[in-house]
C-alpha cells in the first residue's frame, strides 16, 4: 500500500480490494486510442546519434510482440543472465541430458545494452539478445553467426513506466527476427525469469492508416520508392489482395494540403487522407476500399503488416516508429 | 515412533464460498481453530482410524522374526495388506520408509514379500535421506536376493527426486560406482551414478573403469550416458567420440512407481483447497501443445532462479535477518507455512500462487504491492489472450471455462477480487454474448471491487442491463443472484474494513462511508429498477420473484447486519407484485423483509434519539414515510380488509368505490385478507378441512374470532415464518378474542 499514490486511483477509497490497480483512469481501462498524436522529433536533432550502432536493425522483418513489465530486471547483470539464458537453451535443445552452466555450448548468447535506442533518458535502455551458433567442425575463432536476435526497448514510454514501482523494469515493445522455435525458448526464459507475459502485437487498419498518413509526411534524401497499400478483401471463398501503390511524392504533395498544424497530426486529417486516396481509387476502379480491411503498408520509412510484423528502413526515423509502436504494446499491457 | 497428522485443511473453502460473518458478527468472534475442527468431518476420523492400522502395520514389520511364511502367517498377511491400501491411496509417511526398507532388504522374509513391500513405497511427501543410506547398506552385505536388489534400485532411481536430502547419499558415490561390476545392475547402477554425478566426482580411474567396462560389454547405451556427463564436465579427460545424439540412454526407468505417484499426487490436490491441478514438473503432461506464449497453462510453483549472488547480498537486509529462503517448492503444509513465513519467497511466476493454497494464505499476510502487480499483468494477458467469446475450438472453450473458474476460486479464497478481473470483465462485458462461461463470467462479476458509480454504471449496469432484458427468465435469475452476491462481497469487505479502520492510517471515514453508501445506493436502485422491469415482462413469475426478495433480504438488513447507513425500499414494481402474488412462498417472503426494515428502522430511530450527538447519516424521513406507506397496504389488504380504502401509495391499490362495485365482486373488502388472499385460500381450504371436516360448503367466513386465532397458529404451524414475525411485530392485537383492526403503523 505505502507505494501507492492515492490521486492516481479511482474513489472512493477502496484500500485492499483494488490492489494492483495503480495507472490509467477510465481512459488507460478502455484501451481508446488516441485522438491526436504529436510527430517524433524531427530527424536533424537524431543525426548525432551514432547511427552505425543500429544499422543492423535495418531492412530485416522483425516481429512485434507486447511485453510486461521485467520483474527484478537489472541491467547490470546482463552477462549472467547470457550466462543462464545459453544453459537454458542448451537444456532446451537437449532434453534430459545434465547441462552445465557456463561451459562452452553450441549456441552462444550475448545480452547487450543499445543506450541510443530511447525517446529520452527517462526510457529504460534498449537490450538486445542475439543468439549465435559455432559449427562444432571450426576452431573457436571462427566467424560467428547470428541466427537469432531479439531486442526489448521503450521509447517515450515513461508515462507509463514511472507509474510502475522501482522492482519493475519497463520495455513494453519486443521486436524478434530468427526462428520462432527460438523466440519461443527466449521468450519462455524472460517470462520465468522476470515474470511478464508476452503477447503478440497486431496493428488494427485504424493504426496502419495513421502510420501511412505519418510516414507519408516525411522527407528522405533519396529518390524514395512508392507507397505501397495492401488491402484484403473480406469474405470471399479465395483471398484476394489488393496492392495501391502511390508515387512517393504525389502521397506527400495530398498529405500536404490535408496538415493544418505542423508537428501534429488528428485522427480527422489521417481519415481525410484515406478518404481521398479511397476516392481516387474508386474513381479510376469502381471498388470501395473501405469497405475493405488494410492489411500492409509500406513507405520508404517502413513497412508495417497488421499481423504485428515491422521492416525498419530509414535509421533516422526509427526511433519515430518505435514511439508509435511502444504506444501501441503500452495499451496492449494496460 | 512419532504420530504424524495428515496435512491439515486450514479453512474448507471448497465446501462453504464465503465465511459465515453473520455468526461471527453476532456470536462474537468464533475461534478459527473450532471452525476448523468443526468442518473436519467423518473424512477425518476415517483417516485417522486409517492411521492407526498403519502405525500397527509398521510396528509388526519392525519386530518380525526371520522367515515368517505369508501363506500360514494371516498377521502377516493382514498387515501387508494395509500398508499396501494406505500407500496406493495416500502414499507412506516418511518415517515408514525406514521400518519397510529394513525388512524388505534384509532377508527376513520371503521375495514374495519383500517386492510387495517395495513397490508399495509411494512416498506422500518427502523419504527420509537416512532411510536411503540405511537401505544401502543392507545392500552392501548382500542379505537380499539379486531380484530384490534390483528392484530397490530402480525404485530408488524413481523416487531420487523425493529424498529430503542428498549429501550423505553422495558420499556413497564409490559404494554405487563398485556395483557397475555385477552385470545385471550395470545399467541401473548407471543410471543412478547419472543423477548423482558432481564435477567432483570425475577421477581419472573411474573413467578407465568406465573404458574398461565399455570394452568387455561393447556400446552400451547406459555407459554412453554416464561417460558423456564425464565428458561434459571435464572434457579434458574424457577423450574419446561419442555418438552425438541418443533418444534415450535408459530404459524402463520409471518402474511400477511412477504411475501410483502422479495418482496418489493428484489425489492430494484434488482434495486440498483449490482443486486445480499444479502443473509441477512433468506429472502433468500439457494436454496439447500451445503457442508458447499463450499462458493459460498456470505456471508451476517454483523457487526464483534469477538470485544472482549479488542480489542474494542485498536480500539478506530485509526478512528479519534470515538469509536462506524456503524454495516453495517443498512448501506442503500449513504448518511447513507457519513455521517458514518468515523467510519464504514467492515463486518465479505469481500465476503459480492461483492453485497453490499456502500461498494464497502467504499472499494474504504480505503488504507488497509488487505481488499484486506482477499478478496483475499475468491475469490480464492471459484474461485477453484467451478470451474470445466466439471460439470454435471446444477444448479452448472448456479450458479458459477451467481458467475462469480457478480465478473464481482464489478470489472466493481471498475474499477479494483481482483488478485485472475487473478490467477484463468491463472490456468483455459489452462484448459477450451471455451464454458463453455464463455461470463463470456471472460469478465474477460478484467480485468486483467497489469503485465510483459513474464507472460501474458505464462499464458493469450498462451493459448488464442489455443482456438482461433481451435473456432468458434464468439469466435474468442469474443475474440477480450474482448481484445479490456483489452486494453482500461490498458489505462485508465493509464491515471489515470497518474493524480495521483504527490502525488504517489512508482513509478518513467520512470520504469512505458516504462513497460507499452512495455506490451501494446506486447498486440497490439499478437492481429496483432492472427488477421492475423483469417482472413486467416476465409477467410476474414465482421463480423471478423469489431472487428478487432474495436480494432485498440482504438490503433490508444492511443497518444492523453490515452496520451500513442506509435502508432502501424496494420500489413498488416489486413490493406490489410480491403482495399480490398468487403464491404464499413470495407472500411469506416479502412479509419477513418487512419485519426486517421495521426492525432496522426502529433501531436507527432509537440511536439516533439516543445519542445526542449529530450523526453523520440519517435515514431521510422518506425512507420512514415509504415504509409507512407499504406497511399501510400491507395490514389493509391482509388483516384489516381496508387496502383499497386506505393504501396511500401513489402506485398503490386505493380505489373508489364505485368503480369496485363495477367489478360486481362480492365482498372485494376482504379479497385480499390472509383467508381469501389467492396465495393463502388454499391454506384456508386445508383449515376448514380440519376444523370442520363435515361441511363441504366451504364457508370461509367461519373463519373469525377464536377461529381466527387458531388460523393464524395453523399458518405459522405450516412453516410461514415470515407471516409470523410480520404480524407480532406490524400488527397492535387489542384483544385476543376478536380479530381486531387497527395496527401499529408508526416505525
Amino acid at each position: 500500500m505505502e507505494s501507492v499514490d492515492g490521486a492516481v486511483r479511482t474513489l472512493p477509497s477502496i484500500g485492499r480490494l483494488s490492489r494492483g490497480l495503480l495507472f490509467g483512469g477510465v481512459h488507460g481501462r478502455v484501451g481508446l486510442s488516441p485522438s491526436s498524436r504529436l510527430l517524433p522529433p524531427a530527424p536533424p536533432s537524431q543525426e548525432n546519434v551514432d547511427s552505425q550502432k543500429t544499422t543492423f536493425l535495418l531492412r530485416k522483418q522483425w516481429t512485434l510482440y507486447s511485453v510486461t513489465p521485467l520483474y527484478r530486471f537489472s541491467d547490470t547483470h546482463l552477462k549472467d543472465y547470457a550466462r543462464l539464458l545459453s544453459a537454458f537453451i542448451a537444456a532446451e535443445k537437449q532434453k534430459g541430458l545434465a547441462v552445465e552452466i557456463g561451459v562452452e555450448l553450441g549456441i552462444k548468447v550475448a545480452i547487450s545494452s543499445l543506450p541510443d535506442l530511447r525517446g529520452s533518458d527517462r526510457d529504460q535502455a534498449a537490450i538486445l539478445v542475439q543468439l549465435s551458433s559455432r559449427s562444432p567442425a571450426s576452431p573457436k575463432n571462427s566467424e560467428e553467426k547470428v541466427i537469432w536476435s531479439g531486442w526489448f526497448c521503450s521509447v517515450s514510454g515513461d508515462d507509463f513506466s514511472e507509474n510502475v514501482p522501482e522492482d519493475f523494469t519497463c520495455l513494453p515493445l519486443f521486436l524478434a527476427n530468427g526462428a520462432e522455435s527460438y523466440t519461443s525458448i527466449v521468450g519462455s526464459w524472460f517470462q520465468k525469469t522476470f515474470d511478464c507475459c508476452f503477447r503478440r502485437l497486431a496493428i488494427s487498419p485504424l493504426n496502419l492508416s495513421w502510420m501511412a498518413a505519418m510516414w507519408t509526411g516525411c522527407k528522405v534524401d533519396k529518390t524514395a520508392s512508392a507507397m505501397e497499400l495492401v488491402f484484403s478483401v473480406p469474405h470471399l471463398p479465395q483471398p484476394l489482395d489488393i496492392s495501391y501503390a502511390i508515387h512517393p511524392e504525389d502521397a506527400k504533395a495530398l498529405w500536404d494540403t490535408v496538415q493544418k498544424t505542423p508537428g501534429e497530426i488528428t485522427q480527422e486529417e489521417v481519415d481525410v487522407f484515406m478518404d481521398c486516396l479511397y476516392s481516387h481509387f474508386h474513381r479510376h476502379f469502381k471498388i470501395r476500399l473501405s469497405a475493405t480491411k488494410l492489411v500492409k503498408v509500406s513507405t520508404a520509412i517502413a513497412s508495417a503488416h497488421c499481423d504485428g510484423i515491422i521492416k525498419f528502413l530509414q535509421s533516422q526515423y526509427l526511433t519515430g516508429v518505435l514511439m508509435l509502436l511502444t504506444e501501441l504494446a503500452i495499451s496492449q499491457i494496460q | 515412533m512419532q504420530r504424524r497428522q495428515t496435512p491439515k485443511q486450514p479453512l474448507q473453502v471448497h465446501r462453504k464460498k464465503q465465511t459465515d460473518l453473520s455468526a461471527w458478527r453476532k456470536g462474537g468472534r468464533i475461534d478459527p481453530e473450532k471452525s476448523v475442527q468443526n468442518h473436519q468431518s467423518p473424512n477425518n476420523q476415517k483417516n485417522d482410524s486409517k492411521q492407526d492400522s498403519l502405525e500397527q502395520a509398521l510396528s509388526y514389520f519392525e519386530k518380525v522374526q526371520d522367515r515368517v511364511s505369508l501363506k500360514k502367517n494371516n498377521v502377516l498377511q493382514k498387515h501387508l495388506t494395509t500398508v499396501e491400501s494406505i500407500a496406493l491411496q495416500r502414499g507412506l509417511p516418511p518415517e515408514g520408509f525406514d521400518v519397510l526398507l529394513n525388512v524388505a532388504l534384509s532377508g527376513k522374509l520371503s521375495d514374495t514379500v519383500n517386492t510387495r513391500l517395495l513397490k508399495s513405497l509411494i512416498p506422500a511427501s518427502v523419504i527420509p535421506e537416512t532411510s536411503v543410506v540405511s537401505s544401502v547398506s543392507w545392500l552392501c552385505v548382500s542379505k537380499c536376493s539379486s531380484n530384490i536388489q534390483l528392484l530397490f534400485l530402480r525404485w530408488l532411481i524413481t523416487v531420487f527426486d523425493f529424498i529430503d536430502h542428498k549429501e550423505r547419499l553422495h558420499a556413497l558415490y564409490g559404494f554405487f560406482f563398485s556395483f557397475l561390476q555385477d552385470e545385471k545392475m550395470c545399467p541401473y547402477v548407471c543410471h543412478l551414478l547419472y543423477l548423482l554425478t558432481r564435477k567432483e566426482n570425475v577421477k581419472p580411474f573411474r573413467i578407465r573403469r568406465l573404458l574398461d567396462l565399455q570394452a568387455k560389454m561393447g556400446m552400451q547405451s547406459h555407459l554412453q550416458a554416464l561417460l558423456s556427463l564425464y565428458k561434459l564436465f571435464c572434457p579434458e579427460l574424457v577423450t574419446i567420440t561419442l555418438p552425438g545424439k541418443t533418444k534415450t540412454y535408459f530404459k524402463d526407468s520409471e518402474g511400477p512407481w511412477k504411475a501410483t505417484i502422479n495418482t496418489v499426487r493428484q489425489r492430494k490436490q484434488e482434495n486440498s483447497l483449490v482443486s486445480q491441478p499444479l502443473f509441477l514438473g512433468t506429472a502433468q503432461p500439457q494436454s496439447r501443445k500451445r503457442k508458447w506464449n499463450t499462458q493459460l497453462i498456470i505456471p508451476a510453483s517454483s523457487t526464483n532462479k534469477n538470485n544472482l549472488e549479488e542480489d542474494r547480498e542485498k536480500q539478506r537486509v530485509d526478512f528479519y535477518g534470515t538469509n536462506e529462503s524456503f524454495p516453495v517448492e517443498q512448501l506442503q503444509t500449513f504448518s511447513q507455512l507457519l513455521q517458514n513465513i518468515h523467510h519464504l519467497e514467492f515463486p518465479s511466476q505469481m500465476g503459480s500462487v492461483l492453485t497453490n493454497p499456502l500461498l494464497l494464505h502467504y499472499m494474504n499476510c504480505i503488504k507488497d504491492e509488487s505481488i499484486y502487480l506482477r499478478l496483475y499483468y499475468w491475469m490480464g494477458q492471459t484474461l485477453q489472450e484467451e478470451c474470445t467469446w466466439y471460439v470454435a475450438d471446444n477444448k479452448q472453450y472448456e479450458e479458459f471455462k477451467d481458467f475462469l473458474e480457478t480465478v473464481y476460486k482464489a478470489e472466493c479464497f481471498l475474499q477479494e477480487g483481482f483488478s485485472s478481473c475487473e478490467e477484463f470483465l468491463y472490456k468483455s462485458l459489452p462484448l459477450w454474448d451471455g451464454f458463453c462461461c455464463r455461470s463463470q463470467i456471472l460469478r465474477l462479476v460478484s467480485w468486483i471491487p467497489l469503485s465510483s458509480f459513474s464507472e460501474m454504471k458505464s462499464h458493469l449496469y450498462d451493459p448488464l442491463a442489455q443482456l438482461f432484458f433481451t435473456s432468458s427468465l434464468y439469466f435474468k435469475c442469474s443475474v440477480l443472484e450474482s448481484l445479490k452476491e456483489l452486494l453482500q462481497n461490498w458489505l462485508n469487505w465493509h464491515i471489515i474494513h470497518l474493524d480495521s479502520e483504527s490502525d488504517s492510517q489512508a482513509h478518513s471515514l467520512n470520504t469512505t462511508l458516504s462513497g460507499l453508501v452512495n455506490v451501494v445506493a446506486e447498486l440497490i436502485d439499478f437492481v429496483g429498477w432492472i427488477s421492475t422491469v423483469a417482472l413486467r415482462l416476465e409477467n410476474n413469475p414465482t421463480f423471478l420473484l423469489y431472487f428478487i426478495l432474495d436480494f432485498y433480504e440482504t438490503v433490508c438488513d444492511m443497518y444492523l447486519r453490515y452496520n451500513l447507513p442506509l435502508l432502501i425500499m424496494p420500489p413498488a414494481g416489486v413490493f406490489y407484485p410480491a403482495l399480490l402474488s398468487m403464491d404464499s412462498v413470495s407472500l411469506n417472503q416479502l412479509c419477513y423483509i418487512m419485519y426486517r426494515y421495521r426492525t432496522n428502522l426502529v433501531a436507527a430511530k432509537e440511536n439516533e434519539l439516543s445519542k445526542k450527538k449529530i450523526l453523520q447519516f440519517k435515514f431521510s424521513s422518506q425512507t420512514y414515510q415509504e415504509y409507512n406507506q407499504y406497511i399501510i397496504a400491507m395490514v389493509g389488504c391482509l388483516w384489516t380488509s381496508s387496502a383499497f380504502q386506505k393504501d396511500i401509495h401513489p402506485q398503490g391499490l386505493c380505489m373508489d368505490d364505485e368503480l369496485l362495485k363495477k367489478t360486481t365482486v362480492q365482498e372485494f373488502k376482504t379479497s385480499f385478507n390472509i383467508v381469501y388472499h389467492p396465495a393463502m385460500m388454499g391454506y384456508a381450504v386445508l383449515f376448514l378441512q380440519q376444523a370442520w371436516p363435515d361441511d363441504t360448503t366451504f364457508n370461509f367466513s367461519l373463519i373469525k374470532g377464536k377461529k381466527w386465532n387458531w388460523y393464524l397458529e395453523y399458518l405459522y404451524a405450516q412453516g410461514l415464518k415470515g407471516l409470523k414475525v410480520f404480524i407480532e411485530s406490524s400488527i397492535n392485537r387489542v384483544s385476543q378474542a376478536s380479530h381486531s383492526k387497527a395496527g401499529n403503523m408508526q416505525a
